[in-house]
């Protein structure tokens, strides 16, 4: 069995990545897959830590993050249905109908 | 037999995932997310969560990414009305304190030093379920509820008229 250092450095590194997209994208499609992306970097923390403790509460983490993320994907893609029929556009930069 | 693994899907989870931030078209970054999302799954594989690496196959690469590629299909933005992305100070940036964060975290790491005990079978389908039934009753009930209220909240939003 390996130590989770390693798996733990491996979810920063994937973390990162999703924060890049997030910030340095503008379809909204891709923001959505960097977000679905950090919350895998976050499952593969709470997996790593949770089994080397041998305790099974890593796993239970992991589990709500997913559903969470299941959540998110659902709402957030259908926010974006709407706001394509409204404004028929993917470029976060041209939807700041909320900023004055 | 696990770092030389650990090498290879955490060699293909991370290209996978530069692949999805930097590809132009959400399809082939759809596609590349399911590669990501399979090497997690072998990675959690590895750490004897077996139960989560099923539930990470069928609910992400099954449901969230096939959802992404229909919504991708339906709204079937065409070629020249895809966002331009040019590079600007600002987004890069962005992307220098992601790389910061990386390293951050490497730091972190490194300072921590956790020790790993060698887990049994702390991830098993009977082990998970034993617990989810039983500690995280609640818990697992009100995850119900979130996903009753996001398919509510999916149909209200996607409707006709809002």
């Amino acid at each position: 069995m390996m130590e989770p250092s390693a798996y733990l450095l491996l979810s920063g590194i994937l973390f990162g990545i999703g924060v890049a997209g997030v910030v340095a994208r503008k379809n909204v499609l891709i923001i959505l897959m960097s977000v679905e992306i950090m919350l895998n970097a976050v499952n593969v923390a709470f997996i790593a830590v949770g089994s080397s403790l041998g305790d099974v509460t890593g796993s239970i983490f992991a589990f709500m993050v997913m559903t969470v993320a299941a959540a998110e994907a659902a709402v957030g893609l259908a926010i974006l249905i709407a706001i394509y029929r409204l404004k028929e556009t993917i470029d976060i930069t041209e939807l700041s109908i909320l900023k004055w | 037999m696990e770092p030389a693994l650990f090498i290879v899907f955490g060699a293909i989870a991370v290209g996978g995932a530069i692949m999805v931030v930097t590809r132009r078209h959400p399809m082939a970054s759809a596609l590349y997310l399911i590669l990501t999302l399979f090497a997690v799954a072998g990675l959690f594989v590895l750490r004897q969560a077996h139960f989560l690496a099923a539930i990470q196959v069928i609910v992400y690469a099954g449901a969230v990414v096939v959802l992404f590629v229909f919504v991708i299909m339906l709204i079937n933005v065409p070629e020249d009305k895809l966002p331009v992305e040019r590079v600007t100070g600002m987004r890069f940036l962005g992307v220098v304190v992601a790389g910061l964060l990386i390293l951050e975290s490497a730091l972190i790491v490194r300072r921590s030093g956790m020790a790993g005990t060698p887990a049994a079978d702390s991830g098993s389908v009977e082990a998970v379920g034993r617990a989810l039934f039983t500690d995280y009753l609640l818990a697992f009930e009100l995850t119900s509820v979130l996903l009753l209220a996001a398919v509510i909240g999916a149909i209200a939003l996607a409707k006709k008229k809002i």
